[in-house]
């Protein structure tokens, strides 16, 4: 993956200053003409004041890592020219305030007072971004129309009037000029971020319900589907605390609707009672879990990957269960409608581990085909089933017919003890064998349906990258820059992390000289767990833990040692 | 209509004398006059003696975790109302561990019954102080009495605005199963906090305790006055009523939610054009 002509744009503030809507409305509009981008949010826990960046790396082909090089600065505060100043790129440009930005070379001093009212700065900004990025003004106005109609004509012409400042002021100034490369070919692209792919995987899964407490980073899953839940006639509910929110997805689905949760390790550990309790019942349940960094409430808007371990483990006693690492927003949509489907067909709690880097990250992705996709359809049909229905009949490969209460006059009987086949609550511990070896099972399907990592690069690599989850762009674009410095590289990346089959890539671990691990945390939690697996105990490891996202200057700083 | 014999006789794991054998015998007679058919009964329990009951019982169940029973029942509920969804555990259950559910579920105001089989006791891990023990109440677990002050659920169920809040006693089964057909057939959130005495570990609110307090409400008693049921539900010592203690119409949460007016969640087609449409918001 190359990255030469990609160029990267870092808009800095404090929070409420609307950094994050200049960065959307500029992020929308290179999209809409047909570039790819990788948006890294910063944000510290506050809601005004502290420091912010939303960075946009926008390239005519296609990209996702994230990067620190900056090529241009925007700077709504001094402070965000102090502290990214080291980041500028030999031929970065500087933009800012003409109040604290220097007339020199490599700075745009923008006398935004004069071209704009205080209120429409932002706007004026992002006109002259059009002109700096080469990109024109169309789009953008087209853009502004569009955001502002439901207010009144004046506030759209105010603005329009901002943004022709903005992008005039600029035209003038050919110095400060750093044109994009003309995207390759216009097709449809949708701007979204990890987040908000996973609630359309639900919505076009069938999601029904999804109970949340607020936490970041997760909370935009709900609010996205808050967004849609009218028209798609999904209960998204805010509920008292997380035990509450994961007993109501459970019951929910107990009753027939497709449920899931969303939150972030700290609710995610409230919730783990009722992960037994989902694998117990055999229940499908679909759990979000976007980690951030810990322990307890830790770093709350930053990065990690931390979690993988919590998640494996999460519940007391034996059952199986899936967890799903989206890589980018693509598998994120994927993997949310797999999530699904293994919960519906096993009959239990499944995981999609994302982070706040991918959550946050807003990518420029071809439409989802909803159209054709199937939903998932909970429940069997009740004239299938045996007479006496018993909801935890034993089966070859675990699998119970599950009947939905009230659609039929079998009577639908789960129970969070230990039970007979009818559902009932028992102690014979024949019957406790019986029960613990049939929900068992149902693991060895899961291991036979496990997605196999991907694996992409030379086919004998001298270096190979090991990743999971949100890493996988950088594994990606480090694994390139790798082979154009005539080093053949390639990555294994796995988008499940549980359970691992090591026969689908044993043999790729062994060949290359270097196998290193690469992941968010400080352990190396996935190494640690394909060790166990797989009896390889992959050599090297590249850990970052500090909050940022792992990026492919990182992980070459890292292997250079 | 079903009978009281569709609802079932099984063998429980109770002690002999328990209260919970009256409880469940008004509360099948309840069932049988609220006109539900097993098939469109769901009960959810927590755990705890009294959570095990609807295992005694013909009817849907989902027997969850302790204190969580409420959630579970709502989930329930919103996925599919056309289910008559009772709640049914015990006074640890339903006002300890899973205290914040309660408070929740009185505001929410979603279309359950609560059934509380309240002893005044943890039973099930063998007689410590539950929240509705008396203060003062010696265990072995507090052994210089238990020093916290009795959670009075019907005054906090009033209190938080609930729609409907009674009170029963298994000694009069008949007034019993009138409380429970009357819950079921409120819509909206209805609690019925049971006595019921615990023959193993509860020396102290014995039957004989009960039956020399309990009376009913006269029948002049306007349960729709909020402050005089508030005065009327804090009355405990020597005389304790029982009956609709409290009962107003309230706004039900499924009727606020646009996604419930198409009818059940369960069983709902994903309507294609529509998702096409939503994600075109993303260009």
């Amino acid at each position: 993956m190359k990255s030469e002509k990609a160029v990267q744009v870092i808009i800095g503030g404090e929070a409420g200053q609307g950094l994050a809507t200049v960065g959307r409305l500029l992020s929308l509009i290179l999209v809409r003409l047909g570039y790819r981008i990788v948006v890294t949010q910063s944000y510290m826990s506050r809601i005004r004041g502290g420091h912010n960046t939303f960075a946009i790396r926008v390239s005519p082909g296609e990209i996702a890592a994230p990067v620190e090089p900056i090529d241009v600065l925007v700077a709504l505060t001094p402070e965000t020219v102090d502290l990214h100043r080291g980041d500028l790129t030999e031929d970065g440009l500087i933009v800012g305030d003409a109040s604290f930005v220097e007339k020199r070379k490599g700075c745009a001093a923008v006398p935004f007072g004069e071209i704009a009212r205080e209120q429409h700065v932002n706007t004026a900004a992002v006109g002259l971004l059009c002109s700096v990025l080469g990109i024109g003004l169309d789009m953008a106005e087209a853009l502004v129309d569009e955001t502002f109609k439901k207010k009144n004509e004046q506030v759209i012409e105010e603005n329009l009037a901002a943004l022709r400042g903005g992008y005039e002021w600029a035209e003038q100034r050919e110095e400060i000029h750093r044109p994009l490369p003309a995207p390759r070919r216009r097709e449809k692209r949708l701007m979204m971020s990890g987040n908000e792919a996973i609630a359309l995987g639900a919505l076009s899964a069938g999601v029904r319900l999804c109970a949340f407490y607020p936490m970041t980073p997760s909370t935009s899953i709900p609010l996205t589907l808050i967004s849609a839940a009218g028209e798609a006639g999904v209960v998204v509910e805010q509920a008292e605390d997380e035990i509450a929110a994961i007993n109501m997805a459970i019951g929910a689905s107990y009753a027939g609707a497709p449920a899931m949760v969303a939150t972030s390790g700290g609710g995610f550990a409230l919730m783990i009672e009722g992960v037994s309790l989902a694998a117990m019942t055999e229940t499908p349940v679909v759990v979000v879990v976007a980690q951030r960094p810990g322990p307890a409430t830790g770093l709350p808007t930053r990065t990690e990957q931390a979690d993988l371990e919590m998640v494996l483990y999460a519940g007391h006693g034996e059952f199986p269960r899936a967890i799903f690492a989206p890589g980018d927003v693509e598998e994120c949509f994927y993997l949310a409608r797999q999530a699904f489907e293994t919960a519906e067909h096993y009959q239990g709690p499944v995981f999609v581990l994302t982070d706040q880097f991918l959550a946050d990250s807003a990518r420029a992705v071809k439409p989802f085909p909803v159209e054709e996709l199937e939903q998932v359809r909970p429940g069997a049909d009740p004239d299938s089933v045996k007479t006496p229905y018993r909801r935890y009949e034993i089966t070859g490969d675990g699998i119970s017919p599950r009947l939905l209460p009230g659609a039929s006059d079998h009577l639908v009987v789960a129970g969070s003890d230990e039970h007979t086949e009818d559902g009932h609550l028992t102690e014979d511990l024949g019957a406790r064998l019986r029960l613990a070896d049939k929900r068992l099972r149902k693991g060895l399907g899961l291991s036979r349906e496990t997605i196999a990592p991907s694996y992409a690069g030379d086919a004998e690599p001298e270096v190979l990258l090991v990743c999971w989850g949100s890493v996988k762009g950088a594994a990606l674009e480090a694994a390139g820059r790798l082979r154009d410095s005539g080093t053949a590289a390639a990555v294994l990346h796995f988008s499940q992390v549980w359970p691992l089959d090591p026969g689908r890539f044993l043999d790729r671990l062994r060949g290359p000289a270097r196998v290193i691990a690469v992941e968010g945390n400080a352990t190396g939690q996935l190494a640690r767990l394909i060790h166990r697996e797989s009896g390889f105990e992959i050599p090297e490891r590249i850990h970052r833990y500090d909050g940022l996202p792992i990026t492919p200057g990182y992980i070459l700083r890292s292997m250079e040692g | 209509m079903a009978t009281i014999e569709e609802f079932g006789e099984y063998e429980t794991a109770w002690c002999p004398g328990c209260g919970n054998f009256a409880l469940l015998e008004g509360l099948k007679q309840g069932l049988a006059a609220s006109g539900r058919r097993p098939r469109d009964l769901l009960f959810v329990s927590g755990i705890g003696q009294a959570a095990k009951a609807p295992h005694y019982l013909n009817a849907n169940v989902f027997n969850g975790l302790h204190g969580r029973a409420l959630p579970a029942a709502t989930g329930a509920k919103l996925a599919d109302p056309r289910l008559t969804v009772i709640v049914e555990s015990g006074d640890g259950c339903c006002y300890g561990e899973g205290g914040n559910h309660f408070l929740a579920a009185i505001r929410r105001n979603v279309d359950l019954t609560m059934i509380v089989h309240d002893n005044m006791i943890y039973g099930l891990t063998k007689g410590q102080a539950s929240p509705t023990s008396q203060r003062g109440h010696v265990t072995k677990a507090q052994p210089g009495g238990a020093a916290a002050e009795r959670f009075d659920p019907v005054s906090a169920a009033i209190a938080l605005g609930a729609g409907f809040v009674a009170r029963a006693f298994v000694g009069d089964t008949e007034h019993l199963a009138q409380m429970v057909a009357e819950a079921i057939a409120y819509r909206g959130f209805s609690l019925v906090d049971v006595f019921q005495p615990c023959v193993s570990f509860n020396r102290v609110n014995t039957f004989a305790w009960y039956k020399k307090r309990c009376y009913r409400l006269p029948a002049e008693y306007d349960p729709s006055d909020r402050e005089a049921a508030l005065r009327r539900a804090g009355e405990w010592g020597d005389r304790i009523p029982i009956g609709v203690l409290c009962r107003a119409d309230r706004p039900v949460f499924e009727d606020s939610i646009p996604a419930l007016s198409a009818g059940p969640l369960a069983g709902r087609e994903v309507d294609r054009k529509k998702l096409s449409q939503f994600q075109r918001r993303f260009g």
